[in-house]
């Protein structure tokens, strides 16, 4: 089995309030030194093993997990044990 | 002329929709849930505002993915209308079925009060019985209505027309103000304000009641001809 990690990040330049709204907070916290902070998601999936796995999961991503318009996103993909 | 509303679960405008084209505009409708449905009795289809799926993932996203919205893609590929109302909006960006994306409101916060809308484009199917220029009165309620395309879609958007309604005062940070844009072809139109929740003076606006009648007009005229 296989373990893929899915990090998805908005595009540069594109808005993320979410991002802006922790800065903000982390900076009332006293936090003055962070100075950009942007969200995503982590997605996580344990797939059988497959010879076109990194096909797969790019086609996972440009047909679901990500959108293309407003978001870029890598994975890693890493042994694990069946349990 | 034949209305189907899907219903997905999660949506919450689909009885809005219904009451629109059904008890206010006399026309037969249906509400027909997302994974039992044949589209092809019906001669336009209306995906109603709602929250999908919890909008988990993305707004839309889930939704688009439903076999319900093949259909939908193949009764749009045949030239049949699709109306789409924000969380339908959201759906129709996320099935390519219309360019763009949704994103977050620029100030964060859900929104729900009136807005006044430009149609700037009074020569689609959905908008013949309204003026050019015409501002109109419509409520607004969404959380994600942030329209977003790349500068290339936005100038292709603007050069074929494709911009049917914009705000006058953009209250969600929408690229070119926008609230709703059509294809290229002239049959699907997506829009974040509700017009099915402006039918009846008692709702404080009746000023979308004029979408459904250049919808049902223009689809008489186009049957009579052909038959």
């Amino acid at each position: 089995m296989k373990k893929v990690t899915i990090y998805i990040m908005p595009k540069q330049g594109v808005l993320d309030p979410q991002g802006k709204a922790i800065q903000t907070s982390l900076n009332a916290l006293g936090f003055s030194d962070v100075e950009e902070v942007q969200t995503g998601k982590l997605i996580e999936l344990v797939v059988e093993d497959h010879e076109d796995i990194d096909k797969r999961v790019g086609e996972m991503c440009d047909k679901l997990l990500a959108n293309p318009v407003m978001e870029d996103y890598h994975y890693e993909v890493e042994e694990v044990a069946r349990t | 002329m034949k209305f189907a509303v899907i219903v997905f679960p999660g949506s919450n405008c689909d009885r809005d929709m219904y009451h629109a084209v059904n008890k206010v505009l006399g026309m037969e409708a249906d509400l027909v849930w997302y994974d039992n449905s044949n589209l092809e009795s019906y001669d336009a289809i209306l995906l109603p505002g709602g929250f999908s799926y919890g909008d988990y993932l993305r707004t839309g996203a889930i939704a688009s993915a439903s076999d319900v919205m093949q259909q939908v893609k193949a009764h749009a590929d045949a030239g049949k209308p699709v109306l789409g109302v924000c969380n339908g909006f959201q759906i129709l960006l996320e099935s390519g079925l219309l360019p763009g994306a949704m994103l977050p409101n620029k100030h964060l916060s859900f929104m729900c009060h009136h807005e006044q809308l430009t149609v700037s484009n009074h020569k689609t199917r959905f908008t013949t019985n309204y003026k050019k220029g015409e501002v109109i009165q419509l409520p607004i309620a969404h959380g994600e209505g942030n329209y977003f395309a790349d500068d290339e879609t936005l100038s292709e958007l603007k050069q074929n027309n494709q911009i049917v309604f914009t705000y006058e005062n953009n209250p969600n940070g929408s690229a070119a103000d926008i609230a709703g844009i059509i294809n290229n072809e002239g049959n699907v139109l997506g829009m974040m304000p509700h017009p099915e929740r402006a039918v009846e003076k008692l709702l404080g606006s009746d000023d979308g009641i004029k979408l459904f009648q250049s919808l049902i007009e223009n689809w008489r005229d186009a049957y009579a001809v052909n038959t």
